[in-house]
């Protein structure tokens, strides 16, 4: 069990999620996440790592309303629990972390 | 958005079958919008490829639906109710649950005959270890009309040159004769063969080494019962019982020494033979006869090669080409092409000439496969039309089941499950009948009882019930479809809003297609009883009445002609080789220019043989009185023979004293006859000679004048005790052999016979059902038509018009199809066909419509003839 820890891709769709806001169901996270990173996002990874953020607690989903589109079928809105937010908050601090342990790195113009 | 564009149904319905429920709703819906958004971008092929490649793609572990503890659990549950329902069905509906169970069980019935018969056919020979590596040689003389025979030539000649066959084994037969050891004699019958045939074989032995018993001249392997008959309890190993053959040239006795004792052999054997000589006694026996390993002496010797794991067949079938292109310069007879078979299709196979034991023909079996298979639709047609006809009586059961939640799935299962359940009630009295039927089925053919069993085994009954399952899934299909589409919502608010008449046409047909069926098989099996007839009462070109042939078994012609010239019944007795006319051919090699001989058939006979059989004698005289002793120089040839050979330009008076090269003797023609049927009816007439029998005839023929013919046969019998103790009396009036020779025939018009009349006797039971629940229905409409003042006449003629109409219809697609099938196709076929007789077809018809007419007619009768006012009333 890898338990609260995220993997990079787990990480962008968390994080398209939350800024998404009221508005994070499947295709919109694909589409923000193609239109962010400039790569192709596969509908079929992206229904993986959803299934996977909600089983570890992490998102939570509710049905929307039917409307005209998509042969009538309701969409899936996800949003990031408490969980998800500390995960994601973990996540940057220890990047941060690791960031300024890089003595080289430091940008010289600064 | 319009709906013009759809992704593809049924990989939506791919989707909704795997995926979880509560996953499939977001799903196909992200899935549709990414097909919109391709439709629009990519266009509509595109879009639906992506989709049907997405479906497969999410194909997943974290999507797939788990098979569920709870629907297993109510399928178990179900089940028990649709059984509980369809048990309660058949027993309201009792007419229509009579008419299923007899029509399925009565065609079940012959389906598990059926059954039986092909399962004890697939088991022959199999308790060969090598069975199915072991193959049996064929020779073709190219007419297309293969022997199961050939020369002991070819499997020298295949030993010696053909590689990578592992045994090939020789059987011969002409191997029977009276066996003495001591005061016992006893006639036994088996071949002659050689030592590899019992390493080809398998047959279990119980003393001695199959290895080496057949190596020596002059060994003999008895059967069980063989031994038991010979030597009682004692052992028979070692002894030296004598044979004492029925051939003249070579009558013996010679001494043969028993080297083994096997089993007897197994029923599903298709060799059967009571003892086996070695081989090799042959060469002791006839050291100067030659035709032994001619390359065309191929009538009576049976060679069995066993090949290695994988080898290569089409090699080995060149090789056999070799060998024949090889001999055939060296013979004048016409050339012998070899092939091989496969032991395992040689007990049900191709009927070939000269079969070693009795075999079924494949084309029988399919023929009779498929004849059953129709009588059993028909029976699965009544099943269908019966239920789709009460849709109205189950229409608001069915309502009820889905609004409480029944899928489509299920609805169609319980009718499945209900058809089966029929189904297997129906196989239980079938198999009642069947226990019934099987003697009398064994008893149509003597070959049946001496190739089948039909034993009962639990493979058998397996395949019995598997039977049943798929004779119910069969009958039940329809109906249950038909009963799944029905809308709940409809049926509950309005019973007759239910049209069982809007499938009228595929229950119109499904009645056309039966009794077209049944006009078919009763138009058949009368035009073949009528060309049996035609066979057995053919003008063969000479008389048999009231003449009887007795085998004389090796007994001397003369002493038993003697003892029964003494009874006063006999008129008259001459002696014969052969008899005619059933189906025995005895040949020679016959020549008459010096470089064209040809096989001509012949009869050899005495002198009183012509006059007492009347035939026709056209120029020449008959033969004189010879002795034993005296030359054979005369000959007695058919109109036939003088056309083939042109002899003096086929003029039979001029013919006479011509020289005939027959078997390399000369002989003078002496005498020319009309032609007669040598060969059965059912052949071709062919080149025929009479020679003089010496020595040993056959058979006796006796013509027998008697007014009490149970006496005159024990008294027969008792002449025969006179002369011969050791075999039973064998004897039987020429008529009676020739209707016996044609019993395959009156077996097959049996079989078929009794299948049409089952098949009318189905076709009727659907029928009368129809009209039952067709009339029932119509009932208030009948009785209001009544009140207006029709007349009852009126009425019957109103219902009964449709089902008449149907009737019209399959006797007009039925009767031509037979008669132009039998006129074009089957009947040229034949020699001799009997021209179909018009007046026979329209009988079998008129009493297939009168059945059906009494069917329709009682039933519209009765409620035509119905008091309205109770009808009225009671609604």
């Amino acid at each position: 069990m890898k338990g609260t820890n995220l993997g990079e891709f787990e990480e962008l769709v968390l994080l398209t999620m939350a800024a998404l806001a009221s508005d994070a169901y499947s295709v919109a996270i694909c589409d923000e996440l193609e239109k962010r990173t400039g790569r192709a996002v596969k509908l079929g990874v992206v229904h993986a790592v959803l299934h996977r953020l909600e089983d570890k607690g992490l998102a939570k989903s509710k049905l929307g309303e039917a409307t005209s589109v998509r042969g009538g079928k309701r969409k899936r809105y996800y949003t990031v629990t408490g969980g998800g937010k500390a995960a994601l908050l973990k996540a940057r601090e220890i990047r941060d972390g690791l960031w300024k342990a890089i003595p080289g790195l430091v940008p010289k113009g600064i | 958005m319009k709906k013009s564009h759809q992704p593809p149904r049924w990989a939506r319905a791919f989707l909704a079958w795997y995926c979880k429920p509560e996953l499939y709703e977001d799903l196909v819906g992200d899935l549709t919008e990414y097909f919109e958004r391709n439709v629009h971008s990519r266009g509509l092929r595109y879009a639906r490829f992506t989709f049907v490649i997405d479906t497969l793609k999410f194909f997943r572990p974290y999507t797939i639906r788990k098979p569920s503890f709870v629907q297993l659990l109510i399928h178990r549950i179900m089940l028990g109710s649709y059984v509980k329902t369809s048990a309660r069905n058949i027993v309201r509906n009792k007419l229509f649950s009579t008419i299923n169970v007899a029509g399925l069980a009565v065609s079940m019935c012959v389906g598990l005959i059926l059954i039986g018969l092909l399962s004890d056919l697939l088991k022959y020979d199999r308790f060969h270890q090598n069975y199915d590596r072991t193959y049996r040689i064929i020779s073709d003389r190219g007419d297309d009309n293969p022997y199961a025979s050939t020369s002991m030539k070819a499997a020298l000649d295949i030993r010696e040159s053909v590689a990578g066959i592992e045994k090939v084994g020789i059987l011969k037969r002409s191997f029977s004769g009276d066996f003495t050891k001591e005061e016992t004699t006893v006639p036994l019958e088996g071949f002659w063969a050689d030592s590899e045939a019992l390493s080809v074989f398998t047959f279990p032995f119980i003393a001695g080494d199959p290895a080496t018993a057949l190596k020596d001249p002059f060994s003999i392997v008895l059967t069980e019962t063989a031994a038991k008959k010979l030597f009682g309890n004692a052992d028979p190993i070692g002894k030296v019982i004598s044979y004492k053959s029925q051939s003249r040239r070579y009558p013996g006795p010679f001494e043969l020494t028993v080297t083994g004792v096997m089993h007897d052999v197994p029923k599903f054997s298709h060799l059967r033979f009571e003892m086996l000589g070695s081989l090799s006694s042959l060469w002791k026996i006839h050291p100067d006869d030659k035709s032994l390993t001619h390359w065309d002496s191929m009538w009576d010797t049976y060679v069995y090669f066993v090949v290695p794991p994988g080898a290569n067949l089409e090699t080995l079938q060149y090789n056999l080409d070799e060998i024949s292109k090889a001999e055939n310069p060296h013979v004048t007879t016409g050339s012998i092409h070899l092939s091989f078979q496969p032991l395992g299709s040689i007990a049900l196979g191709e009927d070939l000439n000269n079969s070693a034991g009795p075999v079924m023909g494949m084309s029988d079996v399919w023929m009779i496969g498929v004849l059953a298979l129709i009588v059993l639709l028909s029976a699965c047609f009544n099943y269908t039309n019966l239920s789709i006809a009460r849709a109205l009586n189950r229409a608001r059961e069915v309502g009820v089941r889905k609004v409480t939640g029944a899928t489509k799935g299920q609805v169609v299962g319980q009718f499945v499950v209900e058809s089966i359940f029929i189904a297997t009630l129906s196989v239980v009295v079938a198999f009642g009948l069947f226990v019934l039927v099987k003697p009398y089925f064994l008893g149509i053919d003597r070959h049946l009882s001496e190739m089948l069993t039909i034993s009962f085994s639990f493979q058998l009954a397996l395949s019995f019930i598997l039977f049943a399952m798929i004779t119910g899934i069969a009958a039940g299909i329809v109906p249950a479809f038909f009963f799944s589409r029905l809308n709940a919502a409809t049926v509950l608010k309005n019973t007759h809003s239910v049209q069982p008449f809007r499938n009228v046409n595929l229950r119109k047909t499904l009645i056309v297609i039966q009794y077209t069926v049944s006009v078919i098989f009763i138009a058949s099996t009368l035009i073949g009883l009528r060309q049996y007839k035609h066979l057995l009462s053919f003008d063969l070109g000479y008389k048999t009445k009231d003449i009887f042939n007795i085998r004389l078994q090796g007994n001397k012609a003369d002493i038993v002609a003697k003892e029964l010239a003494a009874l006063p019944e006999v008129k008259g007795i001459s002696k014969s080789t052969i008899v005619t006319s059933i189906g025995n051919y005895w040949g020679s090699k016959i020549k008459y220019t010096p470089d064209d001989s040809t096989w001509a058939n012949y009869n050899g006979i005495d002198e009183n043989y012509l006059a007492m059989h009347e035939h026709h004698l056209i120029s020449g005289r008959n033969f004189s009185v010879q002795t034993d002793e005296s030359a054979e120089t005369e000959v007695i040839v058919n109109m036939d023979v003088l056309k083939r050979f042109k002899i003096a330009d086929g003029d039979p008076f001029a013919a006479i004293d011509e020289i005939l090269l027959v078997d390399g003797k000369e002989m003078k023609i002496i005498g020319v006859v009309e032609n007669f049927h040598y060969g059965k009816v059912d052949s071709k007439s062919e080149l025929v000679m009479f020679r003089h029998v010496k020595g040993t005839p056959n058979w006796l023929n006796v013509h027998i004048e008697s007014s009490n013919w149970q006496e005159t046969a024990v008294r027969l019998e008792r002449a025969w005790r006179k002369v011969d103790n050791v075999h039973p009396f064998d004897g039987q009036f020429y008529d009676d052999q020739i209707r016996e020779s044609y019993n395959e025939f009156s077996a097959m018009l049996t079989v078929i016979g009794t299948l049409s009349f089952l098949a009318i006797c189905i076709s009727s039971l659907g029928l009368f059902g129809m009209v039952v629940s067709s009339t029932e229905s119509r009932l208030k409409e009948v009785s209001v038509r009544k009140v207006m003042g029709a007349g009852e006449w009126r009425l019957v003629y109103l219902m009964s018009k449709g089902f008449l109409t149907l009737l019209a219809i399959a006797v007009l697609i039925g009767l031509p199809l037979t008669y132009i099938f039998f006129d074009q196709v089957a009947l040229p076929e034949l020699v001799n066909p009997a021209p179909i007789s018009v007046l026979d077809l329209f009988i079998g018809i008129a009493f297939l419509l009168a059945v059906a007419l009494a069917m329709i007619g009682s039933q519209t009768l009765k409620v035509a003839r119905a008091n309205p006012a109770e009808v009225l009333r009671s609604e």
